[in-house]
């Protein structure tokens, strides 16, 4: 009983401390900061970003990749390793689908961003043609979000009852609040049949949805011509790379999370170790995946593909590439071979950088193919031969990132971060507790 | 001298309607080169196979020459299909053709949407001007992954853009091998002009609208009077042919009519990436006999440049 009062005291979401405060503080600046960019951008039109009619994408569209390929953790964290019977991730399950709904959510709103009629977005409904990827784009990405709520919710329904009870002196306001989130949870024999039969129906439905969205978020690249994109391996490519930058993230919530709330409880060493381990196996899946995409047309060198390899390579974009290859993908793998590597700390760090490494990915997918066109660029000004984002095109990408950082925030203020209910399960404090509350 | 060449013009495609009408009956599809009658009360008409023939003057009914009334840009021109041959063996890069489109579309932007490439497949080959706009193909990509069917492909084969539907998603741009497509990155600073008459897609840059993509579009509201497109009448050397291909017939500025099928063949005309499959309404004869210098057009060659500042 004792032990249940204590996991519940540890769990139960605290209010913001003074460092709290200051990092909203510090998204909303951001965040008002980007606001007056776009404001900006909409009054203007996108001419007040770097890109032109040969860059004809650029930052919005590869941070839109970015959000894409991170909200896939979700799926992976809280569907795969459920159903493959990996308990250890149960403590994990919380934080990655907040990842998933915060990133889903910013990786629709930047869409919008990039468009240059952002008024006109209805007519995506009212004359959508299902022969377009943008359309399936929507149509999965919705589908996602809406499973990936659900599959946040659901799980929280018992922990909503707890924190009701839980608040109901000390908090009576909220608790009312999460008394009416609760929907009447009280946890008897026919509420868990429901429960677990609904998780566990979102958490296989939620594996091919996964898929489709960075699927079809690779075709509308692959579905082009462009060296680069022109590829049948675009599709694994991309969600080899999600699973990798998803778990980047996830090592990073849990690391700040674990220390901000002293979850050193719950969020263990051993943790740490699994998902570093875990990364191990999704960088080298990745990197798979690179050798296929990089080496082979490197091989044949057409005119076309050796112009943007070259790029890659040795060209321009060559920094950035062998930063987000080495730096992201192969130091990881080295460092996270050893036990020692796999601690806290040194892991934290290593997801760090393939968080960073992963977004940087998503720039050079991007941008060097749009400037190898097939026929060769003339008639614009210099300028219009490279691109690199504007100040506010920066400042809008900021903007959507602090955007994501505060409602992946918000939602760790107001839930538990550490699923309560079903840690409470795997330790066995139930059986006793159960029989008392019914 | 502009006149007569106008008018023969006109007559052209005036007469490619009127046959169209004669082959429904059954009567040989014949083109009429010029109405010059003669005492006997005879005409003398182009058949198809580019003889001269006579027929009597009272078997030859003039068609009204109007637009049908329940006419859809969406739809286009029933019973045609547009094509253009570019003879890159008379390409000087003169650039009167860029001049001529950049100014009827009102273009402001810094990418003009016909330019003249130069260009050299390697090292060891002759450099050559190729004029580039939108090959029309029809197997359109840009028209494939546009989420609002905002670009559309026509009966006529005129693949167009309704600026009013575009969400500026530039997937077409993305999509298209021929990098034809341009962006109105910022409010168009058009002339008043521009913004006359009602819009229609079928005239584009008529106005440009921020934020959305304009293209080439054949110059359907040249070809609804019977006249050519812009870009090909200004070519002061021939360099663009333009016409019907049910009629398998293309004219050039100078008013002269070829029979379509036999230019392609004779001159091993092609299409520009063919090997994509998008089949281009373009057709390309390649730059060999050249009596025109390549160094001539070096003269007008600017690298960064395709719309001029203070053209009017």
């Amino acid at each position: 009983m004792k032990q249940y009062d204590k996991l519940i005291q540890d769990l139960a979401p605290k209010k913001f401390g003074l460092r709290g405060t200051i990092w909203v503080i510090f998204l909303v600046v951001i965040i008002m900061f980007s606001l007056y960019a776009y404001y900006q951008q909409f009054d203007k039109g996108l001419g007040i970003t770097g890109m032109r009619d040969y860059a004809l994408w650029g930052v919005y569209i590869s941070n839109f990749v970015f959000f894409v390929a991170i909200s896939l953790v979700g799926s992976l964290v809280t569907a795969v390793l459920r159903l493959s019977g990996a308990n250890w991730a149960t403590p994990l399950t919380r934080i990655s689908e907040v990842i998933a709904v915060a990133a889903i959510m910013m990786g629709g709103l930047t869409i919008i961003i990039d468009m240059g009629r952002p008024d006109r977005i209805l007519n995506i409904f009212l004359h959508g043609r299902l022969q377009s990827p943008i359309i399936w784009d929507v149509l999965v990405i919705t589908t996602y979000l809406f499973i990936s709520v659900l599959l946040l919710y659901y799980p929280l329904l018992p922990d909503f009852a707890i924190l009701k009870k839980h608040f109901k002196e000390t908090q009576p306001k909220l608790g009312k609040y999460y008394s009416k989130m609760s929907l009447n949870w009280t946890g008897n024999a026919k509420q868990e049949k429901i429960y677990n039969k609904s998780i566990h129906t979102l958490s296989v439905m939620i594996i091919p949805v996964a898929f489709a969205i960075h699927t079809v978020t690779a075709w509308l690249f692959a579905t082009t011509y462009r060296a680069g994109w022109d590829s049948t391996n675009f599709g694994p490519y991309f969600i080899a790379g999600a699973f990798v930058a998803g778990s980047g993230a996830v090592v990073m919530l849990m690391f700040i999370l674990r220390k901000t709330y002293h979850l050193e409880e719950y969020i263990t060493d051993m943790h740490f170790d699994k998902m570093g381990k875990l990364l191990v196996l999704l960088c080298l899946v990745y990197l798979y995946f690179n050798i296929n995409e990089f080496l082979i047309p490197a091989y044949k060198s057409t005119n076309e593909e050796a112009a943007h390899l070259h790029g890659l390579f040795f060209g321009e974009f060559s920094l950035m590439f062998w930063l987000a290859i080495i730096g992201g993908l192969v130091v990881p793998v080295i460092v996270l071979i050893f036990r020692k590597g796999r601690k806290p700390v040194p892991l934290f760090i290593i997801a760090i950088l393939v968080v960073v490494g992963a977004w940087w990915k998503r720039y050079i997918i991007v941008t060097p193919t749009l400037l190898h066109p097939l026929l060769p660029i003339q008639g614009v000004p210099e300028s219009w031969h490279s691109y690199f984002p504007t100040g506010l095109e920066w400042t809008i990408t900021a903007g959507t990132l602090a955007a994501s950082l505060l409602i992946m925030t918000i939602l760790f203020r107001y839930l538990p971060i550490i699923p309560i209910h079903e840690t409470a399960e795997e330790k066995g404090f139930l059986k006793t507790e159960k029989t008392e509350t019914l | 001298m502009e006149e007569d060449k106008k008018k023969s013009r006109r007559k052209f495609f005036e007469l490619g309607i009127k046959f169209g009408l004669l082959a429904t009956v059954g009567t040989v599809a014949v083109a009429k080169a010029m109405d010059n009658e003669d005492s006997s009360g005879m005409v003398e008409l182009m058949s198809t196979d580019g003889n001269i023939i006579q027929v009597p003057a009272s078997e030859v009914h003039d068609v009204a020459h109007k637009q049908p009334e329940d006419y859809d840009p969406r739809v286009g021109i029933p019973d045609k299909k547009f094509v253009m041959v570019v003879d890159l063996a008379k390409c000087t890069n003169a650039l009167k053709c860029q001049e001529s489109c950049n100014k009827n579309h009102y273009i402001t932007g810094k990418n003009a949407w016909l330019k003249v490439y130069k260009m050299q497949e390697s090292e060891k080959t002759a450099p050559y001007w190729m004029p580039t706009l939108c090959q029309h193909c029809d197997k359109p990509p840009c028209v494939k992954v546009c989420p609002v069917d905002a670009t559309f492909k026509r009966q006529d084969g005129i693949v167009l853009i309704d600026n009013e539907r575009c969400i500026g998603c530039r997937f077409c741009m993305a999509a298209c091998p021929y990098s034809t497509r341009v962006f109105n990155w910022n409010e168009p600073d058009q002339p008043a002009a521009a913004h006359e008459g009602e819009y229609t897609p079928d005239y584009a840059g008529k106005p440009s609208v921020k934020g959305t993509v304009d293209k080439c579009d054949f110059c359907p509201h040249m070809i609804q009077m019977g006249e050519l497109p812009h870009c090909v009448s200004a070519c002061p050397n021939d360099v663009y042919s333009f016409g019907d291909m049910y009629e398998d017939a293309v004219t050039n500025g100078s008013g002269q009519t070829f029979k379509l099928s036999k230019l392609l063949e004779e001159r091993a005309g092609h299409r520009l990436l063919e090997g994509l499959g998008t089949e281009p309404s373009v057709f390309y004869l390649p730059p060999v006999d050249r009596n025109v210098d390549f160094e001539e057009g070096l003269e007008n060659y600017t690298e960064f440049q395709s719309v001029k500042k203070t053209e009017e």
